[in-house]
């Protein structure tokens, strides 16, 4: 395809290792700044493993080895002397069960940001608070209620609380591990409908296991199976015309 | 024989259902089939009888154009097809609109004889002429079907091409017709009939071409009607 959207992250040959058992082949992608590209695939076949390489997520799983380089703007987020922390603020994630933090709805926004200084004052905290509220879509729901419970919330709001804290802190780049796999069809909708408006200002990349929601919601698609990527294209031509047989018996319910 | 490419499904339920799919365009493009072959042999031998039949079959082809559509509406829904089995509905739904005009084509045929029983019969040649079309644009129809059916993109494109005799048959009537008009007056009404005869058949043939474009769409996973038959060709050939 012809993209004219600077890269925003460039995967090259990436490999991960859970102790001897090669879990993915050597991916190459380019993400693209402002698209929202999901990952689709079946259960084992490397989708969010290798999202999490994107954050270095899997630093956090003993004997997880990853060779290759994964870049952001240029910079190769595996380089020894790079602040993890910034970077997970730089690219943010959001999980498939919702995970507020045991506080109120607006220290759970509040904390990234107080974190990372991003407010010097009371003021801008709230103002923070309430734009990354109402970006989420969420702040007419809880504006009269944010000293309570994150918690309390429903299933849905507690997703959106969850987007509204990751964006809070100013990401480029927000990765979505099965974000509505939890959710009613409602409240999936209004979360597909913020992803649409969230990319505007953010590159987004989703792990899907609902193939109609990647159709929807994503400028491209790729498939991923046995810790390879078969094929990666425009969303439309993935799913109306695919170029390999097995994306092909993946997206039509086919055993291979 | 259910055709492999339709086939594989976790759902064998999803199987028979695009099956049926297929299927029933078929039947009710046989259907049509007979319907335009007696409104033919009714023309040749001025069969008023069969005629009228022919006129009376329609309902029954719209049963079965109502009764596809809401099979395949019952897909989309339902099963929210993706790929070739997305292609496959789409496929259907415009074939049964261009099976469903050809059987408007036999009934314009085998009206052409019952409103014109006044005026005299077509002559020998004039019946050559036409059986000789008739016999082109049924083969083409039936091949064009094969290749829908067999979602044979190489057959289509084949197929395709035909439609090319049909139209140099049709163009060579309409002469033919029109220079019997000059020749004789009295000769205007049967030679009109003819011409009607011919336009309906030439129709016949663009028809069949769209099935083969729906078959090449489905096998191919490209719109090709409006391409040239160079940019066509490239298309079928290119292995997917």
């Amino acid at each position: 395809m012809t993209n004219t959207a600077p890269v925003k992250i460039r995967a090259k040959d990436v490999k991960v290792f859970y102790g001897d058992n090669e879990a993915l082949h050597g991916i190459s992608m380019d993400v693209y700044q402002n698209e929202v590209i999901s990952f689709i695939g079946p259960s084992g076949c490397g989708k969010s493993t290798f999202l999490r390489c994107m954050n270095r997520m899997n630093d956090t799983i003993e004997n997880c080895r990853v060779t290759g380089s994964i870049a952001l703007d240029g910079r190769d987020v595996y380089e020894p002397s790079l602040d993890v922390v910034q970077l997970r603020a730089q690219v943010g994630m959001v999980f498939q069960k919702p995970n507020p933090f045991p506080k109120s709805i607006y220290e759970n926004i509040a904390y990234g940001p107080r974190l990372h200084g991003l407010a010097e004052r009371k003021a801008d905290l709230d103002d923070i608070v309430e734009s990354s509220l109402r970006r989420a879509g969420l702040w007419n729901e809880v504006k009269d209620r944010l000293d309570q419970p994150g918690t309390g919330l429903s299933g849905g709001q507690q997703q959106r609380l969850c987007i509204a804290r990751s964006i809070a802190v100013s990401p480029e780049v927000i990765l979505m591990d099965e974000p509505c796999s939890a959710l009613d069809p409602i409240a999936t909708s209004i979360i597909e409908e913020l992803i649409d408006e969230l990319k505007q200002n953010f590159t987004i990349v989703i792990v899907t296991h609902n193939m109609q929601q990647a159709a929807r919601v994503s400028d491209r698609t790729a498939f991923f199976h046995l810790g390879n990527l078969i094929e990666i294209g425009n969303t439309n031509d993935v799913f109306t015309n695919p170029q390999q047989k097995r994306t092909e018996d993946y997206i039509t319910g086919r055993y291979g | 024989m259910p055709n492999s490419k339709m086939g594989g499904h976790y759902s064998q339920a999803y199987d028979a259902e695009l099956q049926q799919a297929v299927d029933r365009l078929m039947q009710m493009a046989s259907l049509v089939q007979q319907q335009l072959s007696d409104a033919l042999s009714a023309f040749a031998s001025g069969d008023i009888a069969l005629a009228q039949q022919v006129k009376d079959f329609d309902r029954k082809v719209n049963d079965f154009e109502v009764d596809i559509d809401e099979h395949c509406l019952d897909i989309l829904a339902r099963r929210q097809p993706a790929a070739t089995d997305l292609r496959l509905v789409l496929a259907v739904l415009k074939s049964i609109n261009d099976v469903e005009r050809i059987g408007d084509m036999a009934k314009r045929i085998a009206k052409a004889l019952l409103k014109n029983t006044t005026e005299g019969r077509p002559d020998d040649t004039q019946l050559h002429e036409l059986t000789s079309m008739a016999a082109k644009a049924q083969l083409m129809l039936q091949r064009a079907l094969d290749a829908f059916k067999n979602m044979d993109a190489e057959a289509a494109l084949h197929v395709l091409h035909e439609d090319k005799a049909i139209d140099e048959d049709y163009d060579r009537i309409i002469q033919h017709s029109l220079n019997s008009m000059m020749n004789d007056a009295q000769q205007i009404g049967v030679s009109l009939q003819v011409s009607n005869v011919a336009k309906a058949l030439e129709r016949v043939g663009d028809h069949s071409r769209n099935i083969c474009q729906h078959a090449i769409f489905l096998a191919r996973g490209r719109n090709v009607a409006y391409l040239s038959d160079d940019e066509l060709t490239q298309i079928v050939t290119k292995k997917p």
